[in-house]
């Protein structure tokens, strides 16, 4: 599915999959840092958001 | 292919009269030159109507989910795939299922040939590999071979993979080169340059669902596009709306898409929604060394665990 997303024109590091136990809540906050870092660093997305006007 | 013609009605009576099916499935020609399509019959009477030329398009597997009694179905190379995947999905019973494997040499694509000519076609027959178009000014003939479907040309099963009859001797499968020279080139591209080639490619699209209802893997009872509660996607023009509608539509037929072009050639904006599937062939073969509808004792790749499978992407 990330896949397909990058191939339409999606950043990649704009989709993340992991796999997070509900005991591992460190695993959790470092996933999420590393996201938020990931999708800080390319900006606003453009694609596929809907516009209202 | 008028020995298949032949061949297929043969096939069909005999099916028919000994009562071993209690309907065929086919192509008939259509009330418009260059039109063939679906058909049921149920009387060995009606199998006259039957006819299988390089219009026939159209993914017959479409007709024979949950049938009532036995019937019997032509299938090119692509449909006996798409059959097997209706086996593997409990679509249908192979018991109760007779195909009438048809060896195909490709179909035209109709657009491209009506760009050739001028005006009206009013008439179509074909011989062989050559195609005779006739038009208000004149009768002209074209080679097959150059015009025939984008998917065709990449088909590298033009054989049914199973069969109970054929209509004709196997045709000699293509070698390709590079079977996804196509998905490769746009993977080659940057990430502003796909964005621009998929949306300049959707934005024609009339949100008809023509792609969706001609498809065979399509076959949930409550499609996403149609449901209300809760709306996955909205049912606007809005370009945000296409392109979800198309990706979702798309990913549903990862590890299924036999590439059988049906989307395509049902398509009234002539929009090349092969565009989407052809990279979810290209990563089911390469992650998973699977090409849809080849095997019926096998389940697809999303439908099974393998600890060997690719898990690069997990964070």
């Amino acid at each position: 599915m990330g896949n397909l997303l990058e191939h339409m024109g999606v950043e990649k590091d704009r989709i993340h999959f992991s796999w997070i136990s509900s005991a591992e809540a460190t695993k959790f906050v470092d996933v999420v840092k590393e996201i938020s870092d990931k999708v800080r660093a390319l900006g606003p997305n453009t694609k596929l958001k809907k516009i209202y006007s | 292919m008028d020995t298949y013609t032949k061949k297929i009605r043969e096939i069909a009576k005999d099916l028919l009269a000994s009562q071993k099916v209690d309907r065929v499935i086919g192509f008939e020609m259509g009330t418009i030159p260059m039109a063939a399509r679906p058909v049921s019959i149920e009387s060995e009477n009606d199998a006259e109507k039957l006819v299988f030329n390089s219009l026939c398009a159209m993914n017959l597997a479409n007709y024979i989910r949950k049938p009532k009694g036995t019937i019997a179905v032509i299938a090119k190379g692509c449909d006996s795939r798409n059959m097997v995947n209706h086996v593997v999905e409990h679509q249908v019973d192979r018991e109760n299922l007779v195909i009438i494997g048809v060896p195909c040499h490709g179909m035209v694509d109709k657009s491209q040939l009506a760009l050739e000519v001028e005006g009206e076609i009013t008439a179509y027959d074909e011989e062989g590999q050559t195609l005779k178009i006739t038009t208000a000014q004149g009768e002209l003939t074209f080679e097959k071979q150059d015009f025939l479907k984008d998917n065709c040309r990449l088909c590298q099963h033009r054989n049914p993979v199973i069969h109970d009859y054929m209509a004709g001797d196997p045709v000699t499968e293509q070698e390709l080169e590079d079977p996804f020279a196509d998905v490769n080139e746009i993977e080659a591209m940057s990430q502003e340059a796909k964005s621009t080639l998929f949306e300049d490619l959707t934005k024609n699209c009339i949100r008809c669902y023509a792609c969706r209802n001609a498809c065979p893997l399509c076959f949930c009872p409550t499609c996403f596009v149609d449901e209300s509660s809760p709306q996955w996607v909205g049912k606007s023009q809005n370009k945000t709306d296409v392109d979800t509608f198309h990706f979702l539509r798309a990913f549903h037929c990862a590890g299924r898409c036999t590439d059988c072009g049906a989307c395509v050639e049902a398509c009234p904006m002539d929009i090349d929604v092969r565009k989407f599937t052809r990279k979810l062939i290209k990563d089911s073969y390469e992650m998973f060394g699977w090409e849809a509808g080849l095997d019926i004792s096998k389940r697809p790749p999303l439908d099974t665990f393998n600890p060997a499978d690719p898990d690069d992407f997990i964070m």
